[in-house]
């Protein structure tokens, strides 16, 4: 079984003596991005709230970003993965993104089509 | 390693010993249910963004709907999920060095990290009681409309919202919530609101200073403000009076934002809980020292994915239903 720990994490930008002192690096990272949401959730700037990317704010395209990296963190070290066999690894972590990937299109861009159906069809819902 | 029963196994390549994923069958079988868990989490939450995309124009605003913080009167959204979410991502930096702890056999420390561990776990689900109580409870009161949207009242002054107790009036109605013993048996009547739609209607117009707030997002990105005219013209759509939340009526705006809020903090709450369950089993285990004699902790391993799995779903219901 893996007793053998990868130290580093962002490349081999910041290397750990152990693992309990990665963990704590972890944890270190992963409370500063969650404090970086709450604050961007409190004030939300204008500069991120007016300005659109692919017909979402530009602040929700940063707070979507933020969550997959902290859900990378979690999965790589504390769920350990990244000292798994990359053929572990990638059947765990491929099939969900396709199918997850897959599920978040053709269900939006439905509920997009419904939405311009209640507005622009002579359909009266707001009553 | 070995799963639990050693049975003699051949090692030879050709004789089932080569180990391509290098991983036992209880891990991998944790992993796999994770996936698929993690499958049915995503189904609700694009459900959820299925519904927000139909209705995008009307959707409540996460920071006008979760604003309050335990002891602490006032508006702050955000500062209590964050907590929340601390604690989880804590609980599971606990629940990490206790599976560290296991490798390295130290027996003590496991028992201290899983102890570590439950609490986090319980104080999660008890602030998640809290949010559904609080949220639940409600906190201005609304009107509802026909066709189902929901009236809110802001102070024209102030520019804050309006609780209806604020401004409705007290009328000399004798109206009592029917009881099953007042009358045929089977039939009574549920939760009474604390005024009538005809308190809250005569309030309003006896008060000038009250506008009306409907559902709609304006382009800053604010809820829409009508005027005193149009107010009045508005009011004659409401049919009853809703305070907090249920499955069926919902003050803050849309039905189906309580919905998906219930159903999905439910179902994520429920893995903690049984995430805590499970944990108070292993951590019994340790103390008797099963893991000490089977000669490894690979259970708190496993389990520890099933946690770690949880404060990773948090993570999204976190962005999804808070953030976005």
């Amino acid at each position: 079984m893996a007793h053998e720990h990868k130290l580093e994490i962002f490349r081999g930008l910041w290397k750990f003596k152990s693992n309990v002192q990665k963990i704590w690096g972890v944890l270190a990272f992963l409370s500063l991005v969650t404090a970086v949401e709450v604050v961007l959730g409190i004030y939300k700037p204008e500069i991120f709230t007016k300005n659109y990317f692919i017909g979402m704010k530009l602040l929700n395209w940063i707070f979507i970003i933020l969550t997959l990296v902290k859900a990378y963190y979690i999965a790589w070290d504390f769920m350990h993965l990244r000292d798994e066999k990359s053929a572990l690894r990638r059947s765990i972590v491929w099939t969900p993104i396709f199918l997850i990937c897959y599920l978040v299109f053709i269900l939006l861009f439905e509920a997009d089509y419904i939405y311009t159906v209640f507005k622009e069809g002579y359909f009266a819902w707001n009553f | 390693m070995n799963t639990t029963v050693t049975t003699g196994t051949d090692e030879g390549v050709w004789d089932g010993g080569n180990r391509p994923l290098n991983a036992s069958y209880g891990k991998m079988m944790m992993w796999f249910f994770i996936v698929s868990d993690a499958l049915t989490f995503s189904g609700f939450l694009v459900s959820y963004g299925f519904s927000r995309f139909k209705f995008i124009e009307t959707w409540p605003i996460a920071d006008e709907v979760f604003t309050h913080v335990p002891f602490f009167h006032g508006n702050y959204p955000m500062i209590y999920v964050a907590f929340m979410t601390f604690i989880l991502i804590m609980s599971s930096v606990t629940m990490v060095l206790a599976v560290d702890a296991g490798h390295k056999m130290k027996k003590n420390r496991v028992i201290w990290y899983m102890f570590a561990t439950i609490i986090g776990g319980a104080i999660f689900v008890g602030s998640q009681a809290w949010e559904w109580a609080t949220f639940i409870k409600g906190d201005f009161g609304a009107l509802e409309t026909k066709g189902g949207r929901i009236l809110q009242f802001v102070d024209a002054e102030t520019g804050e919202r309006a609780a209806l107790a604020d401004f409705s009036k007290v009328l000399p109605e004798d109206r009592v919530k029917h009881e099953s013993s007042e009358g045929v048996w089977f039939m009574q009547e549920g939760h009474q609101t604390s005024f009538s739609l005809n308190e809250v209607v005569a309030g309003f117009k006896a008060t000038p200073n009250i506008l009306i707030r409907t559902e709609t997002i304006n382009e800053e990105g604010e809820k829409t403000l009508l005027s005193r005219q149009e107010s009045l013209v508005k009011l004659k759509d409401a049919v009853q009076v809703v305070e907090g939340a249920n499955l069926i009526h919902n003050e803050y705006g849309s039905r189906l934002f309580a919905d998906f809020f219930f159903f999905i903090t439910g179902f994520h709450g429920f893995h903690v809980f049984s995430g805590v369950i499970i944990n108070i089993i292993i951590f019994l285990n340790i103390i008797l020292g099963t893991y000490e004699r089977r000669g490894h902790y690979e259970m708190v391993e496993k389990v520890g994915l099933y946690w770690h799995f949880v404060d990773l779903v948090w993570v999204f219901v976190f962005t999804f239903f808070y953030l976005v």
